[in-house]
Order: structure tokens, then sequence, then C-alpha cells
């Protein structure tokens, strides 16, 4: 049990290093503030990372999540700005048209025998040329509900505040928690990731766990789209590109096996503020540029996947031994 | 089996040329019905201009990068860096002709090196530390941009010189210098992978990667190579990119082109799981797809629109190579012949 638990200690250390190091060498970014910012500033992609969390869980892979998010942005932005729904209602059309978007990916994946990278790039194509259907060029949302919500934020005391798109991201968090470990279809999930046959064998709905988990991942996808309108205010065809890769790179170094059926969502949490604690000392440092965030991100992939290597490797040869 | 029918029926259901090559046809013909100058062809200082001509042009990138992708897939494997390749070729590239004085012929050596050492680098995280290609190419396609950036400081280097522009821009025998370096390439894949044991090899690490390795196919050894050999790709892919707009433009050259190689790959014929690949369907595949592309500017439809038939076409493509649907097909046609 503690040879599970072992990568998610190792990336908590060094995020607390990196974090610790950060805020000995740039005045004021050791803060309450800054942490804050953390959960607003990646709100979107720690969204997005909790539904790939579940979907690498279950032994898939989802390279759609970034045009999704786009497509949804669009889809909000166009029928509040331009049909003048009321927000709510295109929030929750959107939800709908993702989680269906996921659900039909995943049903292809499980019907059909496919391999979930094609599909879900496939998907990936669709909804990115689909996003520049609804409206070719980026549109600002301008109602008075969307408005209020932006600028709600919960004061955490001092110049900290959550903003709604971060307590989104919170209340996601705690919900995929409760999915994860406490209910039925959690377990499946690790038992489909496990291994499919086992589970089958075992009596587990495979047939339906599989395009429910894509499901998951279109909800959570559409759902960074929202966060996305209210951190930005406006839809942008354009937006989230290269996302999913990034979300994948979070899960992985949150210490989740690529293979499925080892993880945990807490991990996935702790990997996407280590790469938000990267991405904000660079813009505290000022010097160095983005693209070093591109390579850390990579070095630190790279460094968790040799230890997820040496882990899995360990137990084997233990019991053969 | 030496039925000459069975042998042209196999070609019809076997997966092989036959679906490429009706889609491709297709296309034309929906051209030829809709848009005639489509074909127009014109002469001029003894060089063919044409919106054909161009699709070869604009197709040499996907192409380059199917070649290697190819062999990668029928390994089993995939390679995602190879847009990231590209990018860090192309700036180095554009780096070493605007600082020194190298000649041109050095340069490009020094590329392909370079896009060999980056696909080795894959092949040994594939083969030595047994990452999932996927995952392991993940990482060089994550840092490579960043590495592309490195070289030219974040800027866009722009260039003059005359043999590098002539390499993505030039004229030879009167097509594009691009499609020579094409069928350069592709005459050299194709030798070394049906005249030599090479093709055997990969087919086999793609089948069943221990079974060959009992044999003592030299599995580990042909993957490093494949890999390294769709580095060598994407570098002249990134030199004829960066070469058709005189710039290193690292955040840009290649993007997404990974997907379009691996699409290319897939539409031609070759299964996701490795085994069997056909390099020719590969070709047909980049084609479709810049046809695909070409007809869509043509028709007016604005770029960025489409992705759309392009992920249809995936589709269906997925579907047409599952067993599954196949026998579902194959239900529906066998229904329809005992109703008769």
């Amino acid at each position: 049990m503690n040879r599970k638990l072992l990568p998610l200690l190792m990336t908590a250390g060094v995020l607390v290093a990196l974090f610790v190091a950060a805020s000995c060498m740039y005045p004021g970014f050791g803060s309450a503030r800054v942490i804050a910012n953390l959960f607003s500033d990646n709100a979107v992609l720690g969204i997005v990372a909790i539904g790939m969390t579940f979907v690498i869980l279950s032994g898939g892979i989802d390279l759609s999540v970034g045009s999704v998010v786009a497509c949804t942005t669009v889809v909000i932005a166009t029928l509040v700005g331009q049909h003048h729904w009321h927000p709510l209602a295109a929030i929750g059309v959107a939800l709908v048209l993702g989680t269906g978007f996921g659900w039909l990916q995943g049903g292809l994946i499980q019907r059909y025998e496919l391999p979930a990278f094609l599909v879900t790039l496939g998907g990936m194509f669709l909804a990115r040329g689909l996003a520049f259907v609804v409206n070719m060029e980026s549109v600002g949302i301008r109602h008075g509900f969307y408005t209020a919500a932006q600028e709600f934020s919960l004061p955490l005391g001092g110049k900290a505040a959550l903003s709604s798109a971060a307590m989104l991201f919170l209340a996601l968090f705690v919900l995929g928690l409760i999915v994860a470990h406490l209910t039925v279809f959690g377990r499946n999930i690790y038992a489909l990731g496990g291994s499919a046959d086992s589970a089958r064998l075992m009596g587990l709905p495979v047939a339906r766990t599989r395009p429910a988990v894509y499901a998951v991942s279109g909800f959570c996808s559409a759902l960074a789209g929202v966060a996305a309108t209210l951190y930005t205010g406006s839809g942008n065809p354009a937006m989230g590109v290269g996302l999913e890769l990034d979300a994948i790179a979070a899960v992985v170094i949150g210490g989740t096996l690529l293979t499925g059926g080892v993880g945990y969502l807490a991990g996935t949490l702790l990997g996407v503020l280590i790469f938000g604690t990267i991405q904000s000392a660079l813009i505290f440092d000022g010097r160095l540029n983005s693209w070093w965030l591109r390579i850390a991100i990579g070095t630190l992939l790279l460094a968790f996947i040799l230890l997820q290597r040496f882990l899995t490797r360990g137990p084997a040869r233990g019991s053969a031994g | 089996m030496n039925d000459p029918l069975a042998k042209v029926k196999g070609w019809f259901t076997g997966g092989g040329l036959l679906w490429p090559v009706l889609s491709l046809a297709a296309l034309l013909a929906f051209n030829l019905a809709y848009q005639p100058a489509f074909f127009r062809v014109v002469i001029q200082d003894g060089h063919l201009y044409g919106t054909l001509v161009d699709v070869l042009n604009q197709g040499a990138k996907v192409m380059l990068l199917a070649l290697g992708m190819t062999l990668v897939i029928g390994t089993g494997g995939v390679d995602l860096s190879v847009g990231s390749v590209m990018a860090i070729t192309g700036a180095l590239a554009a780096l070493l002709v605007t600082t020194t004085a190298l000649p041109f012929v050095a340069v490009l050596a020094l590329c392909v090196l370079a896009g060999a050492a980056l696909g080795a680098w894959n092949g040994l995280l594939v083969t030595r530390l047994r990452i999932q290609p996927i995952i392991a190419t993940l990482i060089l396609m994550v840092v490579g941009r960043g590495i592309a950036m490195l070289i030219t400081d974040g800027q866009i280097v722009t260039f003059e010189h005359p043999t590098f522009v002539f390499f993505g821009n030039g004229h030879f025998l009167g097509l594009p210098f691009t499609v020579t370096i094409v069928a350069l390439a592709f005459a050299a894949t194709a030798l070394l992978t049906r005249r030599t044991a090479i093709g055997l090899f990969i087919e086999a690490a793609g089948d069943n990667e221990t079974a060959s390795r009992f044999c003592g196919a030299p599995v580990r050894l042909v993957k490093v190579l494949v890999y390294a050999f769709s580095g060598v790709c994407a570098a002249l892919a990134g030199l004829i990119a960066t070469s058709n707009i005189k710039a290193a433009d690292s955040s840009r050259v290649g993007e997404l082109m990974e997907l379009d190689a691996i699409f290319a790959v897939l539409v031609g014929g070759t299964a996701l799981t490795g085994g069997r690949f056909t390099l020719v369907g590969s070709i047909v595949g980049a084609l479709l797809i810049q046809t695909l592309t070409t007809t869509m500017y043509n028709l007016g439809m604005p770029p960025a629109i489409a992705p759309v038939p392009k992920a249809v076409v995936i589709l269906l493509a997925c579907l047409l190579q599952s067993p599954i649907f196949r026998a579902q097909l194959g239900g529906i046609f066998a229904r329809r012949t005992t109703a008769e």
C-alpha cells in the first residue's frame, strides 16, 4: 500500500520544494495570494486534468479535451451574446453537449474496439472545427449575471481571494474524490484500468463504464470551458490548443500510471499545482521566457515516468525472487 | 490461395490500397465536376504551375513525415514528436545559415543528424526503458518546441540563403524541388524496406515482439532505427517548412503536423496495431489529406473549419479498419443476398 502512495509523496515533495525555492528566490512569492491565484489561473487546466485522470485510470486517453473547451466557450458566448440566452441555460446546454460528445467517443471506442488515441484525435479535429463553425472570432460575454459571477470571489483574508473559476475547480475536485473513491462507478473504473478482461469476467459492466468515463471527461472539458469564460469573460474558438498535453503531463506527474488502474485524483491536483508554480515563478522572474515552462514540464514528465518504471518493476521482481 | 479471383477479392476486403485510392479518385472526380480549373496546369518559365502541382508541393511535408511514421507505426509504435523535431531542425538550420559560413550540404547533414539523434532518443526511451511510444514521444513533443525556442532565442530568424531557399521553393525538372526530395526519400525507403530484411524485421517487431526476439530478430535495434528514421524525415520536412517561409518560426512550424502524418498513414491502410505497413498507401493518404485541404480552400471554406472533414475521414478510416464494423457491414450485405 505504501508503495502506491510513494509517487504521491514524491509529487508533494517536488511541489513543496519548488514552492519553497521560488519563495526564497522571489520576494512576495510565498504568500496566500499567490497560492490562491494558483487555483484561479489553473482552474481550466485543473478541471480538464480531473476528467483526464478518470480516463487514464480506465486505461484510455482523451485528446479531444482542449478542443471541447474551446467549443464550449464559443457556444456559451454565442448563445449569451448573440441569441440573448440566459447564461445558466447556455451553460446547461454546453454541459450537455460536452457530456454527449464524450459519451459518443467512448461509445465508438467500446463498441468497435477502436484505439482511444485515434477516436479522440478525430474528436479533437471535429470539436475544433465545430468551434470555428459556431463562431470564427473571439466573442466577449456581456451579461449582468456573468459580470456578477466573474466578480464573485471568496475572500481568504489579506489580499488573497478565491475566484469563481477556482471555486468551480475545487468543488469538482471534491466531487471527483467522492466519485473515484466512494462509488461503485469509481471502483469499476479502477478495475477496468487494471485489466478490462478481468473486469468483464468479474461481471462488472465494462460496456457501460467505458463510455461513461469518456462522458465524464467530456463533462469536465465543458465545465472547464465554463471556467474559461468566467476567467476571460469571452469565448474563443482558438483557445486550449495543446491543453490535452498539459493535462496528460499533470496527471502523469501526479503519479497516475498511464497503463491504467493505479493513481489518485489528489496526485493530479498536485501535478496541476506544480505546473502552476513553475509558471508563476517564471512570471515572477521576468527574465526567463515561457518556453522554459515546456522544458521544465517535459523534464519532470520524464523524471516521473522513470520513477514509475522503477516502482512498477520493483514489486514484480520481489515476488519473482 | 493461388486463385487470381481470390487475389482480386483480397484487394477489396484486405484493407489494402483500394479504399484510399478510391477516396482520392472520388475527391478528384468531385473537383472535375465542380471546379475543372483544379486540373489546369500551365507551363511558365519551364516550370509547371497549377492546383495539382500545388497539392504535390504543399503535401511534400506530410508525405515525408508519413514515410517515417509508417515504419514507426509498422512496429506498433507512434511518433508524436515529429512536429517538434521539425521546429528544432528548422531553427538549427536557420541559425547555421545566418551565423556560420557552412555550405548548405553541411547544414543539411547536421540537421539530418540532429533529427536522427532526436529520433534515436525516442527509440531508446521506447526500447530500453519500455515506455509506451505515445508517452515517450510526448516528452520530446512537449520539450522540443522549448528547445527550438532556445536555439532561436525566442526570435523568428529570417534568412536569404539562396541554396536553402531553393530547397523548399526551387524547381527541378519542371516540378517543385520538394517533389524530388519526396521521390528520393520514398525510393530509398522502399528499397531499404522491401529489398532488404529490414522491412521483415519491422513487421515482425510490430506483429509479435516477443516471438520475434526469440526468433533472433534484432527487435530493439530495428525499433531505434525506425524512430531515428522518423526523426530524419521530420528533419527534412522541417527544412522544407522553414525554407518555404524563409524564416524559422519555432512556435508554429510543424504545429499539428504529427496528427496529419498519423492520419495519412492510417487512411493509407496501415493499422495502428502494427505488424503490416504500406508505404504507397501512406503517400496516397498524404495526398488525400492535401487534396481535401486544397479543395476546401478552393471552395472558399475558411481554413479554420478544415478540421471537420478531416475528422470525419479519420473516424471513417478507423471504423473501416475495425473488424467488428466490417463484420456488421458484411452482415448487411449477407442479409441482402439471402433476401434475394
